[in-house]
């Protein structure tokens, strides 16, 4: 039977400065459909979606919902137009009761002038009973646990007579009991016509779910399938399709001494019996998903964060790395994922941030040598070319890449021989990944090993000498450059092993 | 940047407006700024006041400067750091009072001081420890601090003054040196020391890194404990500083010594152009505001200006520092 479409999106483009994050995709829901929305990271998913629900105006393209063509102003606009999402981390007034969320911005009054409550419960409670799920309107959001924080932002978009509510990575902090609750209730409002579009990176929920799921890569738009004829093969290979550009060549080093091994490292419940060896010249690919304890991993290592057990062995020698100024004395340098939060003092000048790590070895008596601190700070901004229009310059008024180049001076500055990058190409445009390529392969090729974290598959297989895959907090895969296989890889991410799906070997 | 964007509720016209206005202010109330303002105010109270440009005035002036400066000098490190010491007050008070009782119970003056400094420092190290150890907000930690310590200094001095210091001490307030008040020089003293903390001494370079970026900072190996113990305990020096500096000048223990002198030390720092936003502020920018503040104080009198005229005044330039910093911030963002 023929469903009424809610929403097409046709031929959207969007780019952002130095970016085309969009390039001309489509999107089709129809009433009581289930609609998957796949792609690697950066593919364009939550583009498309914030442009829907109008926190990004398109740059071009039509939308078009209930048959009238439509110009999405504002997060206010969508919403009046029947748009609801909930997001992974649940957008409620925590420290309000679950009747005042569904009401937030418009309680109702009764003759006094005086808040109705026992309206808002009632009506509270009706919305939530006919989805079967039993929470007092009276309790206090931050009271639940996040599963049934999720259902009542679930409810309240039902409520608000939402004809299309984007889940957007809904299961990644739930249970497997909690997600079939998930999916009970997604069953439920399929049955009242209400469209879905579901994000997620884990595929086998998309085909628990959905009915037909649309593939971006790269912000194209790929294919829209019929889930029903299709298997995870074709959506995978439809994901990363593309061959592997120029971008990502490299020089490759022959691998020298050992220097960093880590035996059983555990931090329960993040992650579990990781075990990894680094050699000097080479490049550790560390692929993960979102939430595959990638991250946590790698701060533990460094001594950002406390382990439960497990070994960190340094050149040889058995380190205790209980605080990051023991991972720095070791060697390690560390580029976390969030580099303005995590890595850099935005508000401070260049040459500060690239003394940062190391004013203890050019201070005596407590007094910094200032002529050593302009002379470092000279010389990184030199050879590793920061464009900045003064070593005093604010870090925050530079590009994105010329910051990454900031943080690995600091490091360089410090002497480490080993550099953890955690997701260093995040939010930085194409001219300015290649020049961290750039920067790896020198660091690469003056002796240093490094290990590079990312969930962006295709950058991972283009650089790295060796792979290592983790799912769930655990190391599900290990291979040698020359023998990877995107679907092997993708699959060892998400927890598909290879019996189960009969694939090839 | 698009020029259509989305509609962010500030209409954007009136923005950049204003802060084309004050475009001479490029850089927030930057030390050149603050000159300019003061010079004028010099210039504009020496021509409307017989007395404003007397020696006598002028020394009056340091002097009723020179003990806020210090708290402030303190007070400027700690808001660097993204924090805030409400307990300076109280502790300019605890210097004031214990200093002395010591005296007042024959101990030598150097030892009181010396013991009064030390006292004090450790309730500034206190301060650190509620607020690195126990993750407790620096406006509450500190809060706290202020009223129990403004409560244990009543406790020991009865809530009644203290008289009968000895000569020497209280001379030292009264004496000039090449026709510059005593209490001049040890705010110099004190700037100098600040100047080379900010400028030259490592832990001053941790103190802006923990206030522009605590986790950056941490991930940089910077021990983040010792440098909030380091910036509470050299907030409390400060005041301990000023504490015995205003005995002397009033030649008394006053048990509401110090009273809302916090403030003041933030108005300074703030007009300076140090941000509470932590990571920014400079030593002469206090200096400077310090100050602007005292001297439009001193200059109202003399004018015979209404103080309540007065404090509005002084209410709108802590205000007008702070907005003029945060629309050029907005326009170049």
């Amino acid at each position: 039977m023929a469903n009424a479409t809610i929403v097409q999106m046709e031929n959207i483009r969007k780019s952002f400065p130095g970016v085309q994050a969009l390039k001309g995709v489509h999107l089709t829901v129809k009433a009581g459909e289930v609609h998957g929305l796949v792609g690697e990271n950066g593919a364009g998913k939550s583009t498309l979606i914030k442009i829907l629900m109008g926190a990004y105006t398109k740059d071009s393209g039509t939308i078009t919902i209930d048959g009238k063509q439509v110009e999405i102003h504002n997060p206010f606009h969508a919403k009046s137009l029947g748009m609801g999402a909930v997001y992974q981390d649940v957008m409620l007034a925590r420290h309000l009761s679950v009747g005042e969320n569904f009401f937030l911005g418009k309680l109702p009054r009764g003759p006094l002038g005086l808040v109705d409550w026992k309206k808002i419960r009632e009506i509270t409670r009706k919305t939530l009973d006919e989805l079967d799920l039993h929470i007092d309107p009276r309790t206090l959001v931050r009271n639940l646990p996040s599963a049934k924080q999720e259902m009542v932002a679930i409810a309240k978009a039902v409520y608000e007579e939402s004809k299309l509510i984007v889940f957007d990575e809904p299961t990644a902090l739930l249970t497997n009991e909690e997600v079939s609750d998930l999916f009970g209730l997604i069953a439920k409002l399929k049955a009242k016509g209400v469209g879905i579009i579901y994000i997620s990176h884990r595929l086998e929920e998309i085909f628990a779910i959905c009915d037909r799921v649309t593939v971006l890569k790269d912000g194209e738009w790929v294919d829209t399938l019929e889930v029903a004829e299709a298997d995870e093969g074709t959506l995978i290979n439809k994901m990363v399709g593309r061959s592997i550009g120029e971008m990502y060549s490299i020089r490759h080093f022959t691998r020298g001494d050992k220097v960093l091994e880590v035996r059983g490292l555990t931090k329960e419940p993040r992650f579990r019996d990781v075990d990894l060896e680094l050699f000097q010249g080479e490049i550790l690919g560390f692929f993960g998903l979102v939430g595959s304890g990638r991250t946590d991993i790698m701060r533990c290592i460094f001594g950002a964060d406390p382990f439960d057990r497990g070994e960190v062995i340094v050149k040889g020698r058995r380190m205790h790395i209980s605080s990051p100024g023991k991972g720095i004395a070791a060697g390690i340098g560390f580029l976390p994922e969030n580099r303005k939060e995590a890595g850099l003092a935005l508000s401070l000048p260049v040459d500060m941030n690239i003394n940062l790590a190391s004013y203890d070895a050019i201070s005596r008596l407590g007094f910094v040598n200032l002529g050593k601190e302009a002379a470092r700070a000279r010389k990184y901004i030199a050879e590793l070319n920061i464009r900045t229009p003064s070593a005093r310059q604010k870090v925050k008024n530079l590009s994105g890449g010329n910051q990454q180049k900031v943080v690995v001076s600091k490091w360089l500055c410090r002497n480490s021989d080993i550099f953890i990058f955690d997701e260093p190409t995040v939010g930085v445009d194409v001219g300015a990944k290649i020049e961290i390529y750039k920067l790896i392969e020198a660091l690469l090729a003056a002796g240093n090993a490094v290990i590079f974290v990312s969930s962006y598959l295709p950058e991972v297989m283009g650089m790295a000498d060796r792979m290592m895959v983790v799912y769930e907090g655990r190391v599900t895969g290990s291979l040698v450059r020359g023998g990877y296989d995107e679907e092997k890889i993708l699959r060892l991410a998400s927890g598909i092993t290879d019996t189960n799906n009969g694939g090839t070997t | 940047m698009t020029a259509k964007g989305p509609n962010t509720g500030i209409p954007r016209e009136s923005g950049s407006f204003l802060a084309r206005g004050v475009r001479f202010f490029r850089t927030g109330f930057s030390e050149g700024t603050l000159i300019l303002i003061l010079a004028a105010l010099f210039v504009v109270l020496s021509l409307t006041s017989p007395t404003f440009l007397t020696l006598n005035n002028l020394s009056n002036l340091v002097r009723q400067v020179a003990i806020i400066g210090v708290v402030a000098i303190g007070m400027t490190l700690v808001i660097i750091s993204a924090g805030i010491d409400l307990s300076v007050g109280s502790v300019v008070g605890f210097s004031n009072i214990l200093v002395a009782i010591l005296m007042v119970n024959g101990v030598p003056i150097i030892p009181s001081i010396i013991l009064a400094l030390i006292a004090s420092t450790a309730l500034g190290v206190l301060n650190g420890v509620l607020i690195h150890d126990g993750r407790v907000p620096a406006f509450i930690a500190t809060m706290g601090i202020m009223t129990a310590v403004r409560g244990l200094l009543m406790l020991i001095s009865n809530a009644r003054m203290i008289a009968g210091l000895p000569k020497p001490f209280l001379n030292f307030a009264q004496i000039s040196i090449l026709w510059l008040p005593s209490l001049f020089f040890v705010w110099l003293v004190m700037i100098v020391i600040a100047v080379l903390i900010t400028k030259w001494m490592r832990f001053g370079r941790n103190v802006f890194s923990i206030g522009s970026n605590p986790e950056a900072s941490r991930l940089s190996g910077i021990n983040i404990r010792f440098t909030v113990y380091g910036v509470y305990a050299f907030s409390a020096f400060c005041s301990a500083v000023a504490g015995i500096l205003l005995t002397s000048r009033l030649a008394n223990g006053i048990p509401t010594s110090g009273e809302g002198y916090e403030l003041d030390a933030i108005a300074a720092a703030v007009v300076g152009g140090a941000s509470l936003m932590g990571g920014e502020g400079t030593i002469l920018g206090t200096v400077l505001g310090a100050m602007i503040i005292a001297t439009l104080r001193n200059g109202g009198n003399l004018l015979g200006i209404n103080p309540f005229i007065l404090q509005i005044a002084i209410g709108t330039l802590i205000v007008a520092a702070v907005l003029i910093d945060q629309l050029n911030k907005r326009d170049k963002a």
